[in-house]
């Protein structure tokens, strides 16, 4: 068995609201998996099941094999959008309390806390009280909180908000090492260039339904559209027929990206029985190639596409 | 897991660390105790004031009754007329000018006498004044008619009538007194304790949702796990708060009437010279041993478990509707409109059973209050002294119990979807709502 997390045609409904119609996702054990979708699309309900906040009215939930119960719990770690600790308590107070309920002893908890605390550099905060912190300074202890216990699943609802740039690459850093060791990442965001970064599958949920799941890298094969882009280095004088040339064989379309010489720019479309080597080689007689790069679909575009289209 | 000791030792320690409990803790026995000096106080500078009244009686029959006492000194004028009186008296700033017009028949004195001041007088001088003259009329009136005063005064006679129940249980007057102290005591401790520490349970709830903090409790603990540690935390600390302030109430009362003892008992409003007097009397020594006497025949221990059961009952059962009012809105603003269903059976229980209970223990209205479970805790603690046959105290205490459950089950449905809801004001269309998902 392969997969740490099973969701299987899992519905619920808030009233005459449907959150989650027939949705089923597979998270293979030690990846990141990546949890997309607009806003109130039914990313939250569906991680809020997994938490065992919610209890789903049809469809089913397998952790590790088996289904969905209290003792769970002590296995994910959850890292909620709506972020928030007891303002008035003392950090340290805190986090032994949230590391407890979650079912670490307190001796457990606190050598734990201590690693974590200097890992993050963080030491000297034990006795203030979280209306002393910052908000990036709060959220640095929300995160340790949330992985202290060292679940096997890790749910992250937008981690980085909230984060500066370094704080946001060293937590960056922090889940990486902890899908090194082991863990199994859910990663909720908005933010697509930390999708391309970090997920190897997502799954995309569009008006309360799965649209789209899978590897990442497979998804993109999917996606892409068997274009390349292209920078020649033509004579002058020879542009236009070249141009004309090309148009005649290929399907061709403008490009803009940045180059260093003043280049003929183009978006070339292979038809499904050409390859990439056939466009180059009729490329290299007509003129110097700079640039020969095949267009893949970014998971920006592939989830503004798919959320259109649905 | 069960997390619930956690969760309670959490609330406990927060509560009574927490530096607005403190101070509360330990000011308001103090400021208490100091209104009740400063009122105290005030009232003894008030008495104590040396006042003069004059007094002009023209029939001369009555101004004998004035006899001086410490704070009031009485002067009789005559020979002068009335308007001189009233002169005289001004210039003197005296307190006041009683004139006694001639009257030809002493059953017209009455309607012809007046009392002239510069300020309106007070109500306690004015009524003593009355006494004394109505005592001295109506004496006067008997001796015109040929009546004996001494032997008037000597046919006196105080009843008491001794009560007994057919199975030989003897109650006399004070033991009703003291019983309806002690329930009265009873049922307003544990109205003041549902407000208190139901509103205290409630601004909890709230903070949990305004920190944002409540999604990361329960994805670890259950939302029904985290409310009852809530409200048990809560009244741990509650009754910590209580049982200081008793204790400092004590010592407070202790050390202030050590200190002001003497002056205390010179505090001789008119009121307290006729309890004094009162006092000294055999018959009313006599009434003190009957308290005692009273105070041991109530069913002490029946009182005791009731008190405990109840209380902790009709607590627990009103602070989980509070829970749920907590969990169902954003801010302490929009409480408004639940609050006035809960408060409500609370008034009534109390009205029922100052008004009702005292009249009639064990009268119908008074029977089917102690046991609807709204208002049974206080109703029934009321009712207990004056002897409620176990069943019926076995039956309600049932009911109380068997409507906190469902009390639970209701508030947890609420808690567990409103802690999760923000931005809304929830109607009770909505509340309903939630109970289905």
């Amino acid at each position: 068995m392969n997969d740490l997390l099973v969701a299987n045609s899992v519905s619920k409904s808030f009233g005459d609201f449907k959150a989650l119609n027939n949705v089923s996702i597979s998270v293979p054990k030690g990846s990141i998996f990546g949890l997309l979708g607009p806003n109130g699309a039914g990313k939250t309900t569906l991680i809020r099941i997994i938490n065992q906040i919610t209890m789903p009215d049809e469809g089913k939930v397998l952790l590790d094999g088996s289904a969905l119960k209290p003792s769970h719990i002590s296995d994910i770690g959850y890292l909620p959008e709506e972020r928030g600790l007891y303002k008035s308590m003392k950090v340290g107070e805190q986090a032994l309390y949230l590391a407890q309920l979650k079912g670490l002893s307190k001796q457990e908890a606190k050598e734990r806390l201590k690693y974590w605390f200097d890992k993050l550099d963080i030491g000297d905060w034990w006795n203030k009280k979280i209306q002393e912190l910052s908000k990036g300074q709060a959220q640095k202890i929300q995160f340790i909180v949330t992985v202290l216990h060292r679940p096997k699943l890790l749910i992250f609802d937008e981690p980085f908000s909230g984060f500066d740039p370094i704080n946001a690459s060293l937590i960056k850093d922090e889940i990486l090492q902890l899908r090194d060791e082991g863990a199994t990442v859910i990663f909720s965001t908005h933010r697509m260039e930390s999708v391309e970064e970090l997920c190897d599958h997502i799954a995309l949920i569009h008006k309360s339904n799965k649209v789209l799941d899978g590897k990442l890298t497979d998804i993109k094969r999917q996606y892409k559209t068997n274009t390349f882009e292209v920078g020649m280095q033509p004579q002058r004088e020879n542009a236009d027929a070249i141009l004309k040339a090309i148009s005649e064989k290929f399907e061709v379309h403008p490009a803009t990206f940045k180059n260093l010489n003043d280049d003929l720019k183009l978006n070339i479309k292979l038809a499904a029985n050409e390859t990439s080597n056939d466009l180059l080689s009729f490329l290299t007689s007509k003129a110097e190639v700079h640039h020969f790069v095949e267009v893949v679909p970014s998971a920006n575009d592939i989830f503004i596409q798919t959320v259109k289209n649905n | 897991m069960n997390h619930l000791p956690l969760i309670i030792k959490r609330e406990y320690l927060t509560k009574v660390k927490n530096k607005s409990f403190i101070v509360m803790t330990f000011l308001s026995p103090m400021i208490m105790i100091a209104l009740i000096a400063v009122v105290a106080y005030l009232s003894q500078i008030n008495n104590n004031k040396a006042r003069t009244i004059s007094i002009l009686d023209e029939t001369g029959l009555v101004s004998d009754v004035f006899k001086n006492t410490e704070n009031t000194t009485y002067s009789i004028l005559s020979n002068i007329s009335l308007d001189e009186a009233k002169k005289q008296v001004k210039a003197k700033e005296e307190y006041g000018l009683l004139y006694i017009g001639k009257s030809s028949d002493t059953a017209q004195i009455a309607n012809a006498i007046k009392f002239y001041s510069e300020d309106s007088p007070s109500l306690t001088i004015i009524s003593s004044l009355e006494n004394k003259l109505e005592k001295k009329l109506s004496d006067l009136k008997l001796q015109q008619d040929g009546v004996d005063i001494e032997k008037i005064a000597a046919s006196k006679t105080r009843i008491d009538i001794a009560q007994e129940s057919f199975t030989g249980e003897k109650t006399s007057k004070i033991d009703n007194i003291l019983k309806l102290a002690f329930g009265g005591a009873a049922g307003y401790l544990l109205f003041m304790f549902i407000i208190i520490y139901g509103n205290m349970i409630m601004r909890s709830v709230i903070e949990e949702k305004t920190s944002r903090i409540i999604e990361v409790i329960i994805s670890s603990v259950k939302p029904i796990q985290l409310m009852m540690g809530k409200i048990i935390g809560t009244s741990l600390a509650g009754i910590t708060q209580f049982v200081i302030w008793m204790i400092l109430g004590g010592i407070m009362v202790f050390v202030l009437s050590a200190i002001f003892g003497i002056d205390m008992a010179q505090m001789q409003t008119p009121q307290q010279e006729m309890m004094q007097q009162a006092m000294q009397s055999p018959e009313v020594q006599n009434e003190m041993q009957n308290v005692m006497v009273a105070f041991f025949k109530l069913p002490i221990l029946n009182l005791v478990i009731a008190f405990m059961f109840f209380f902790i009952g009709g607590y627990l059962l009103y602070s989980s509707l509070y829970a749920a009012i907590g969990a169902a809105v954003d801010n302490e603003t929009d409480t408004q409109q639940f609050m006035l269903p809960i408060l409500m059976p609370l008034i009534l229980a109390v009205y029922v059973g100052v008004f009702t209970v005292i009249e009639d223990p064990h009268g119908t209205i008074s029977t089917i209050f102690s046991f609807i479970p709204f208002t049974s805790p206080v109703v029934m603690l009321m009712r207990i002294p004056f002897g409620v046959p176990i069943w019926q105290q076995v039956v309600s205490l049932l009911l109380l119990i068997g409507t906190f459950m469902f009390a639970v089950w209701f508030a947890a449905k609420i808690y567990r979807v409103g802690i999760l809801m923000y931005g809304k004001k929830p109607s009770y269309k909505e509340l309903y709502k939630w109970l289905k998902y």
